[in-house]
């Protein structure tokens, strides 16, 4: 489903150029749980963001179904984040002034589906993961763990092909942790790729494929070479 | 994005910083007000002019004395254009033979010293005739107006304002009593109501002679004006026509005399209290610009407090044009709520100002209204482009990790 050709991305940091990602060649199917594991700086989250088209390679082709998304101009891309890719970040990032049931709605106003059938999904989504209580509660109003549900919540609205985590649990403790972290292996039981990017071995553990990278390169694949 | 959903978010967002939110609706409103307030000021000035030469009649012809005109080299006015013939009595006299004059007035006007008894006071001395109680609208409050007699009868009687009946006689009676006039002495025959100033004139500080009277007084035969009121609106031109025609003949075939029409004199105020209220309006939209500024200093600072929110707006698939609409649609609303209460704010001054100054009728014109929220709504558009345009083009990538 996700194929990368030689991937290298560069910064420009004053005078000099940083490279973040070099050379970097992955191939990930349909349904995988794969954990993304190494150093800081090492490129993970630089790796994540460029499989969900927030960031584009400096050089590299990325095919996402088959399709170079590459070289899409932004227009396209924004349309491709929409429809097939899911993000959950260490900070849950919900708009603080929106409820449950809003934030989650949110990619589906920007789609410009109707009231009702966001009605409907939203709910049927905070349903499944155990918040039918809570849809009208801000963020403010939510515990950490509620939090990160919301969010999974909002990243899965759309019915995307891939679920990308950065640092899912970094800001939970271990119990509401370990209740997200069964949220999404939950959803990846039901067909999501997820991709895990962590600091935490245990988590990183608990994934059937284990990258690591290592100054931009990809150090290690638990992955039989095809 | 559907329209209704994209307002929905906006207002979300502008009732979470009810601070920000109010400053900047006031800021507005304050503007909004100003030039509605303004206008209307403007406006009513212009009525209360409007009405006060409507009062004077509106089939009201004035005559002057001397053509105004640029002359050649000492041909036809001596003295810059001016005529060495004055207008006379017998001139008023014979403007009755048009027939469309209705009524004709002279007035001579001077300024003298009053007295009765020990109390003495400068006045403003007009020589009439009966005719200019009607011509003028004023009401007589006791006694009775100038007698109906001949222009050229001189009849030593006087009637008097109320600012003059009032400084020397208090409450007694005046009627009867006699007032000396710089040399000569006239019985008071009646004394006007109150009507403040109407035209050039203001009634209540006048005493008023039989123009024959005041030419004695003043040792001048030349009339100051003569009032023509002609038998319709419609004449209007036709008199014009014949009192210069009839003018002529009794001037040695020159025209000398100058008639203006109330309408001219009017439009001539009109446009110019016109020119007022739009300055007035001009001056006030100043405000709105200035409130433009800190809309786009506020947006600004709005899109860096939400950059990360941009940043996961983006990561959830919003296109950049979604993202300027957002922030636009915020701008719009924060102009629009300023711009109602702006309305109400100034349309309640109005009410204000109406109910202080009874005498004037203040109204803002809509032209102003909608003009203010038009200019309101397009600076708070223009001005909020740079900060939507700035938030559209963040990079997803660091938006989300800014702090």
């Amino acid at each position: 489903m996700i194929k990368l050709r030689g991937i290298c991305r560069n910064f420009q940091v004053g005078d000099q150029i940083v490279t973040a990602l070099n050379h970097v060649d992955l191939e990930i199917q349909h349904g995988e749980y794969i954990s993304i594991m190494g150093p800081s700086g090492s490129g993970k989250s630089t790796l994540l963001n460029i499989l969900g088209l927030l960031d584009r390679p400096t050089e590299g082709t990325y095919w996402l179904n088959k399709k170079d998304v590459s070289q899409l101009e932004e227009r396209a891309l924004a349309e491709q984040r929409q429809k097939n890719i899911g993000f959950i970040f260490q900070f849950f990032h919900l708009i603080p002034r929106l409820s449950a049931r809003e934030n989650v709605e949110l990619p589906m106003l920007l789609a410009g589906k109707s009231a009702n059938a966001r009605r409907e999904r939203s709910r049927d989504v905070l349903k499944s993961m155990g918040l039918d209580d809570r849809l009208n509660h801000r963020p403010d109003q939510l515990s950490g763990g509620e939090r990160q549900r919301v969010a999974i919540g909002r990243a899965i609205v759309m019915e995307p092909a891939v679920l990308l985590a950065d640092e899912p649990t970094g800001n939970l403790d271990s119990k509401s942790g370990d209740e997200v972290i069964q949220v999404i292996e939950q959803l990846n039981q039901e067909g999501i790729s997820l991709i895990v990017v962590t600091h935490d071995p245990e988590i990183g553990k608990r994934a059937d494929r284990h990258l690591t990278l290592h100054d931009g390169e990809v150090h290690h694949d638990t992955k039989k070479r095809l | 994005m559907k329209i209704i959903d994209t307002i929905r978010l906006s207002a979300q967002a502008i009732s979470r910083y009810p601070l920000r939110t109010f400053m900047l609706v006031l800021a507005i409103a304050v503007g909004v007000a100003a030039v509605v307030l303004l206008t209307a000021i403007g406006e009513g000035a212009r009525q209360y002019v409007n009405g006060q030469f409507t009062s004077l009649g509106t089939h009201l012809l004035i005559i002057l004395p001397g053509k105004t005109e640029t002359s050649g080299a000492g041909v036809t006015g001596v003295l810059m254009g001016e005529t060495p013939r004055d207008l006379t009595l017998q001139d008023a006299i014979a403007l009755h033979r048009s027939v469309h004059v209705e009524k004709v007035t002279p007035i001579i006007l001077g300024s003298g010293t009053a007295s009765w008894r020990q109390r003495q006071r400068e006045i403003t001395v007009i020589g009439t005739t009966a005719e200019m109680l009607d011509i003028q609208s004023w009401r007589i409050e006791l006694g009775q107006f100038l007698p109906a007699v001949d222009m050229d009868v001189a009849t030593p009687v006087c009637v008097i304002g109320s600012v003059v009946k009032n400084e020397f006689f208090g409450n007694t009676n005046p009627i009867g009593q006699w007032l000396r006039i710089g040399d000569t002495r006239c019985r008071i025959n009646g004394t006007l109501a109150q009507a403040g100033r109407t035209g050039f004139l203001d009634s209540d500080e006048l005493v008023i002679l039989p123009v024959a009277n005041a030419q004695q007084l003043f040792d001048a035969p030349g009339l100051f004006r003569i009032l023509v009121q002609t038998t319709g609106p419609q004449v209007i031109n036709q008199a014009k026509q014949d009192i210069i025609k009839i003018t002529k003949s009794r001037h040695q075939g020159e025209e000398d005399i100058t008639v203006v029409t109330q309408d001219a004199v009017l439009e001539t105020f009109d446009s110019i209290f016109q020119m007022i209220t739009l300055g007035l309006a001009g001056i006030a939209s100043i405000s709105l610009v200035v409130a433009g500024v800190l809309i786009m200093n506020v947006m600004l600072v709005a899109v860096s407090q939400r950059t990360q929110e941009i940043g996961v707006l983006k990561a959830l698939g919003a296109q950049k044009h979604q993202i300027l609409t957002l922030f636009l649609t915020e701008a719009m609303c924060l102009t629009g709520l300023g711009g109602l209460l702006g309305l109400v704010l100034g349309n309640g001054g109005v009410k204000l100002l109406s109910i202080l100054t009874p005498e004037l009728n203040f109204t803002a014109p809509i032209w102003a209204m909608a003009g203010s929220i038009g200019m309101a709504t397009t600076s708070g558009l223009a001005f909020s482009i740079i900060p939507a345009w700035h938030a559209a083009r963040l990079d997803p990538v660091s938006a989300l990790a800014a702090r």
